[in-house]
């Protein structure tokens, strides 16, 4: 079946069999390989990409159900190619990851928090990431790098006077 | 693991989907959360797959008449921040969280829940606690099933080829002094539930229990709700509350799994049925519920 999907702001279209996965379509008709191939089967959160801005498992929704949504995928984050978003940027720093493998799904979720608030408490951010496995970090430098990009975007733009406020 | 081949369609309307559902190597599909996992892993093979997903009319929450209903294909994520559902199903409100994570509540439906019928899902326990309406939409109209009528096995249901789930009823408690109760025994936070238990209680102005509610879900092959209507008429101590509540479960058929021996979780259920009970009785008598101690 023909497809037409909205992927990172741009339309793309794929021939696939109705049994195949957003995500075996992404990564192979569309060669876009950010969104990874974990269990399969939606438990462990690698293959997380945002539908209409939500988190959501490519692994759950056939490549014939997702016409009609805008898709993005870790690609889609960063501001400009060669550039990172602020909550990438955080993960690089406070070594918010290891092999890396789980990363893109731990950072689109996270991102959505930070797209409802600023100021998440650290219950917020273990919610927010609890369906995301990570098997290196132990999860303490994951939370610490969703802490640092709120707190970035929290002061980003805001006046002088407002962040002396704040602290 | 990728799932075997099937065909799929996308019908405009209800009637067409019930049609096409008529056909018993059918399946219709909403969210997918359960059931592509389950043609993933090749537990589910239907021939084709019927997406009503994006049915009009089928989202969606209101009041109807004594019970608010809940379209099929309603998200769980939009059912949990729902005012309706908060102020006239505490109870649903409270059990959501428990409900997977978030991205596959974004995605996942209230009524695919019920359809799929796992035996330790919360949304289905919640329906057969309350004894919610299984609406079922098939060609010629549509017609209610009680909960305790729908589920009737492990992932198994009474649901016929050519019907839909199209709504689920709950029904709403009136009066003052209700107070609720949900507790839950899993590997971790979101994970399937080993055993887990729902109460709602409401007390008269003397503080004796008017009317109760219990179920179990996650011990047998499908959510339960048990009796322990000799609580009604008495002030619901703690002691009361559980030998009724041993009585109550001990002919529970429990699971034996890797996970939770049937003697345990017949065990846990105990706890967290006296528990949810005790939860929802300070709850109704204003007290702080002591929900937080675990």
């Amino acid at each position: 079946m023909k497809v037409e999907l909205r992927v990172n702001g741009q339309t793309r279209t794929a021939d696939v069999e109705p049994r195949k996965t957003l995500l075996d379509t992404l990564r192979e008709d569309l060669r876009l390989t950010g969104a990874h191939v974990g269990c399969e089967h939606g438990v462990c959160g690698a293959c997380t990409v945002l539908l209409d801005g939500e988190a959501a498992r490519s692994c759950l929704i056939f490549a014939v159900q997702a016409d009609g949504y805008d898709i993005t995928t870790i690609e889609g984050l960063a501001p400009s190619p060669g550039e990172l978003s602020v909550l990438q940027d955080a993960f690089c720093e406070t070594h918010g990851l290891q092999c890396g493998y789980c990363t893109p799904g731990m950072i689109l979720s996270a991102h959505t928090l930070l797209q409802r608030t600023l100021t998440p408490s650290r219950e917020d951010i273990l919610e927010a990431i609890s369906g995301n496995i990570c098997r290196c970090t132990g999860y303490g430098q994951i939370v610490e790098a969703v802490e640092v990009a709120a707190e970035r975007l929290r002061q980003s733009n805001a006046p002088r006077a407002a962040q002396e406020a704040a602290k | 693991m990728k799932p075997a081949p099937f065909d799929y369609v996308r019908p405009e309307t209800l009637a067409q989907a019930c049609e096409l559902l008529a056909d018993e190597d059918a399946r219709a599909i909403a969210g997918g959360q359960t059931l592509v996992p389950m043609l993933a892993m090749r537990l589910a093979r239907p021939n084709r797959l019927v997406d009503i997903l994006r049915l009009p009319g089928l989202s969606g929450i209101r009041v109807d008449g004594d019970a608010i209903a809940i379209g099929a294909t309603t998200r769980q994520a939009h059912a949990l921040h729902d005012p309706l559902v908060a102020a006239s199903v505490p109870l649903l409100a409270r059990a959501l969280p428990w409900v997977g994570h978030p991205p596959t509540r974004n995605r996942g439906t209230v009524g695919g829940s019920i359809a799929n019928a796992d035996p330790s899902a919360e949304i289905p326990l919640v329906a057969a606690t309350l004894g919610a309406e299984i609406v079922l939409t098939t060609t010629d109209g549509e017609a209610s099933m009680p909960a305790d009528e729908f589920f009737i096995g492990p992932m198994l249901t009474s649901i016929m080829p050519g019907q839909c789930v199209s709504a689920v009823r709950f029904p709403v408690w009136t009066g003052e002094r209700i107070g609720i109760g949900f507790h839950e025994i899993n590997a971790r936070k979101s994970d399937f539930a080993f055993v887990a238990a729902a109460a709602q209680v409401a007390l008269d102005e003397d503080g004796r229990c008017r009317r109760l509610a219990l179920g179990i879900g996650g011990v047998g092959d499908r959510p339960t709700a048990v009796d322990v209507s000799q609580l009604i008429g008495t002030e619901l101590e703690t002691k009361a509350i559980t030998e009724a509540v041993t009585a109550a479960t001990a002919d529970l058929d429990a699971m034996n799994d890797l996970h939770a021996s049937a003697d345990y979780r017949r065990r846990v259920a105990i706890a967290l049925g006296t528990r949810a009970l005790s939860d929802a009785a300070a709850e109704a008598r204003g007290e702080a519920a002591r929900s937080a101690l675990q």
